[in-house]
C-alpha cells in the first residue's frame, strides 16, 4: 500500500512532466509507435480484403525465396557501399581544404556546397535525367571532347547504378562537410602548435593529429549516410524505375512495389523488417569498430 | 593562426581554384536547369548547348503554369508544410521541455524510445499508417498527408538538447514570482528557446516542401497532390519537354533556395545543432 502510495506521490508531481510531453507523445504513439509493432505482426500475416489469416513466417520465406529481392539487397549495398566512402572522402577533403581560410570564406563554400540539400530529390533527379539524356544531355556532350561515344547512362545495366552513385555524390556532402569543419574547428590549436614543434609535416599532421579526434563526427556520419542510403527511393522511382532489368531496383524500391503496385502487404512488411534489421546490425557494427572514446 | 605561415600560403591558391572547381560540379547541375527553363524550347537541344541562352524567354514558365493543378499543388504544399511546421514546433517543444527541465517517473525510459526510434527506418511504418489513414477514411485528405509527418521523433530531440541549455534558475525564478507552469513555458521558455525554434521550423518546413515518398502513396486524385508529386507525374507524362519539366523545377526549387539564402546561418548551424546526439 505504501508503494502504491508513493508512486502515485512521485506521479503527481511529475504531472506537468506528462502534461508537457502528451500532445507530442499521443501522436508519436499512434502514428509512430503503434506502426512500427503493427508492421511486425503485418509481416506475420496473409492480409487480403476477403480475410487475415496468420502464416508465420511464410512471407519471409516467400521474400527470401524471391531472387529479385536478393539483388534488391546486393543492389542497395552497391549503391550504399559506392556513396558513403565517396561522399565521406569529399567531404573530408574539403573539409580539410577549406579549414585555413578565413571564415567568411570558409562560409561561401559551406553554403555552396549545402545548396543542392535544400532542393527536393524529385528536383534533382529531374535534372539529372536530363543531364543523363542520352542523345541531348549535357554528360554526353562533354564526353565528346574526350573521345567517348554517347552512353545511354540510365538505360544500361552496366552504367545505371554507377550513374544513381555518381549524380549523388557529386550532389550530396553538403552538410558533412558543415560538420566535419565545425568538428575541426574544436580542435585545440595548441596540439597543432606540439605536432608542429615535434617536427611534424602537414601530412602528418592530418593523418595522426586531425582524423583520430574527428573520429565521433566520422562515426556519426557514416552511421547516418549508411542510413540514409539504404532507404534510396525517389531517385530509383524517377530515374530508372528499378530497371533496366532490376538493376537498380532497391530495397525501399521493391518494398514500395509490392505494397502499392501489387498490394502485398505481408510481404512488403517482411521486406521492412529485413531493411530494419539490416539498419540496425550495420549500425552496431559501425559503433563498434569506429566508437571508441576520443580525449584530448 | 598556424597554417597562415606565409610558407604554405601559395597552395592556398590551388586548394582555393580545386575547391571552386568542386563546388561548381555541385551547383552547375542547378544552372543548368535555370538555364533550361529560360532557353527558347526550340534551342533546348542544338548542339553545342548554349550555357548562356541568347533569346531568354519565359515562355517555359508560362506553359507550366498553365497545366491544370500547378496552382493547387503549390497550395497543398505550402498549407501541408506550415502546418506540419507549426504543430511540429509547438509540440517539440513541449516535450523538449518536459525532458530537459521535468522530473517525472519514465521520462528516461520516454526518452530513449525517442532516440532508438530515429534509427528506425520510415519506410517501416509506410505499410501499416496506409491501412491506418484507409481504414479512417483518410487517404486522399489533408489530414492524411498531415497526421504521420508530425509524429517524428527528430524535433523533440532537437528541442530537448536546446533548451537543456537555458537556466534553471531562470524557471524557478519564474514560478517563485507566481508563473502557472503554462505561463513560464510560455512567457519564458519560449522566447527564449527561439533560435532552437528556428532551427526546427525552417528544417521542418523544408523536409515537408520537399518530401515525396508519404504524399505519393496517400494522394491519389490531382486536387491532393503536392508540388513534388505533381511533378513527379508531370516528368512520367511528359518525358521530352525538358523546357517546361526544368521550368517546374525551377519553380519549385526557388522558394527553398531564396529561403536558404535569407536564413544560412540558421541552416549551417541546424546541422550541427541536430547531429550532436548522446
Amino acid at each position: 500500500m505504501t508503494a502504491l502510495r508513493e508512486l502515485g506521490k512521485r506521479l503527481y508531481k511529475g504531472r506537468w512532466g506528462y502534461f508537457f510531453i502528451l500532445p507530442n507523445f499521443a501522436i508519436f504513439t499512434i502514428f509512430f509507435l503503434v506502426p512500427v509493432v503493427w508492421s511486425m505482426v503485418l509481416s506475420l500475416l496473409d492480409y487480403q480484403w476477403w480475410g487475415t489469416e496468420f502464416v508465420g513466417l511464410r512471407n519471409y520465406a516467400q521474400v527470401f525465396n524471391d531472387r529479385i529481392f536478393w539483388k534488391a539487397v546486393v543492389n542497395t549495398a552497391y549503391y550504399t557501399f559506392g556513396v558513403v566512402p565517396l561522399w565521406l572522402g569529399k567531404a573530408l577533403l574539403i573539409a580539410a581544404l577549406i579549414f585555413p581560410f578565413r571564415n567568411s570564406i570558409q562560409t561561401f563554400f559551406k553554403a555552396a556546397f549545402y545548396l543542392p540539400h535544400v532542393t527536393s530529390a524529385v528536383i534533382i533527379s529531374m535534372i539529372w535525367l536530363w543531364i543523363y539524356n542520352p542523345p541531348f544531355g549535357l554528360l554526353n556532350y562533354l564526353i565528346r571532347f574526350l573521345g567517348i561515344e554517347q552512353v545511354a547512362w540510365l538505360g544500361n545495366t552496366r552504367t545505371a547504378m554507377p550513374a544513381l552513385i555518381f549524380m549523388q555524390v557529386v550532389m550530396g556532402g553538403g552538410s558533412s562537410i558543415v560538420l566535419l569543419s565545425a568538428a575541426m574547428n574544436g580542435i585545440p590549436t595548441y596540439l597543432y602548435e606540439a605536432a608542429e614543434l615535434d617536427g611534424a609535416r602537414p601530412a602528418q599532421v592530418f593523418f595522426r593529429v586531425t582524423l583520430p579526434l574527428l573520429r565521433p563526427t566520422l562515426l556519426y556520419l557514416v552511421v547516418t549516410g549508411t542510413i540514409n542510403s539504404f532507404q534510396v527511393f525517389t531517385n530509383v522511382y524517377l530515374m530508372t524505375q528499378g530497371g533496366p532489368q532490376f538493376s537498380t531496383t532497391t530495397i525501399v524500391y521493391m518494398i514500395y512495389d509490392t505494397a502499392f503496385k501489387q498490394f502485398q502487404f505481408g510481404p512488403a512488411s517482411a521486406m521492412a523488417m529485413v531493411l530494419f534489421a539490416l539498419t540496425a546490425v550495420l549500425a552496431l557494427v559501425q559503433f563498434r569498430w569506429l566508437g571508441q572514446e576520443v580525449e584530448y | 593562426m598556424l597554417l597562415d605561415d606565409k610558407r604554405t600560403r601559395p597552395k592556398h591558391y590551388v586548394s582555393l581554384v580545386f575547391l571552386l572547381v568542386a563546388a561548381s560540379a555541385a551547383i552547375i547541375p542547378l544552372y543548368w536547369m535555370l538555364v533550361t527553363a529560360v532557353q527558347q524550347p526550340t534551342l533546348t537541344v542544338t548542339f553545342p548547348p548554349e550555357w548562356f541562352p541568347s533569346k531568354p524567354t519565359w515562355i517555359n514558365f508560362e506553359r507550366f503554369l498553365a497545366r491544370p493543378g500547378v496552382l493547387r499543388w503549390t497550395t497543398n504544399s505550402l498549407f501541408v508544410a506550415l502546418l506540419v511546421t507549426g504543430i511540429q514546433i509547438m509540440t517539440s517543444a513541449m516535450a523538449g521541455y518536459a525532458f530537459a527541465k521535468k522530473r517525472f517517473p519514465g521520462s528516461n525510459f520516454l526518452f530513449y524510445l525517442y532516440i532508438a526510434s530515429m534509427m528506425v527506418p520510415g519506410q517501416v511504418t509506410l505499410v501499416p499508417l496506409f491501412m491506418v489513414m484507409n481504414s479512417f477514411g483518410l487517404q486522399d485528405t489533408y489530414p492524411g498527408l498531415i497526421l504521420p509527418a508530425i509524429a517524428g521523433p527528430f524535433g523533440v530531440f532537437l528541442m530537448k538538447q536546446f533548451i537543456s541549455t537555458l537556466p534553471t534558475e531562470l524557471i524557478e525564478a519564474a514560478i517563485i514570482d507566481g508563473c502557472g507552469e503554462v505561463q513560464t513555458f510560455g512567457r519564458i521558455i519560449l522566447p527564449l528557446a527561439k533560435p532552437g525554434l528556428a532551427v526546427l521550423g525552417i528544417f521542418t518546413f523544408m523536409g515537408q516542401w520537399n518530401e515525396f515518398l508519404w504524399p505519393l502513396i496517400i494522394t491519389n486524385s490531382a486536387n491532393m497532390r503536392t508540388l513534388p508529386v505533381g511533378l513527379a507525374l508531370l516528368q512520367e507524362e511528359l518525358p521530352m519537354q525538358y523546357g517546361l519539366l526544368m521550368a517546374g523545377a525551377t519553380y519549385a526549387a526557388v522558394p527553398m533556395i531564396v529561403i536558404f539564402f535569407m536564413f544560412q546561418r540558421y541552416f549551417l548551424k541546424g546541422i550541427t545543432v541536430g547531429a550532436l546526439k548522446g
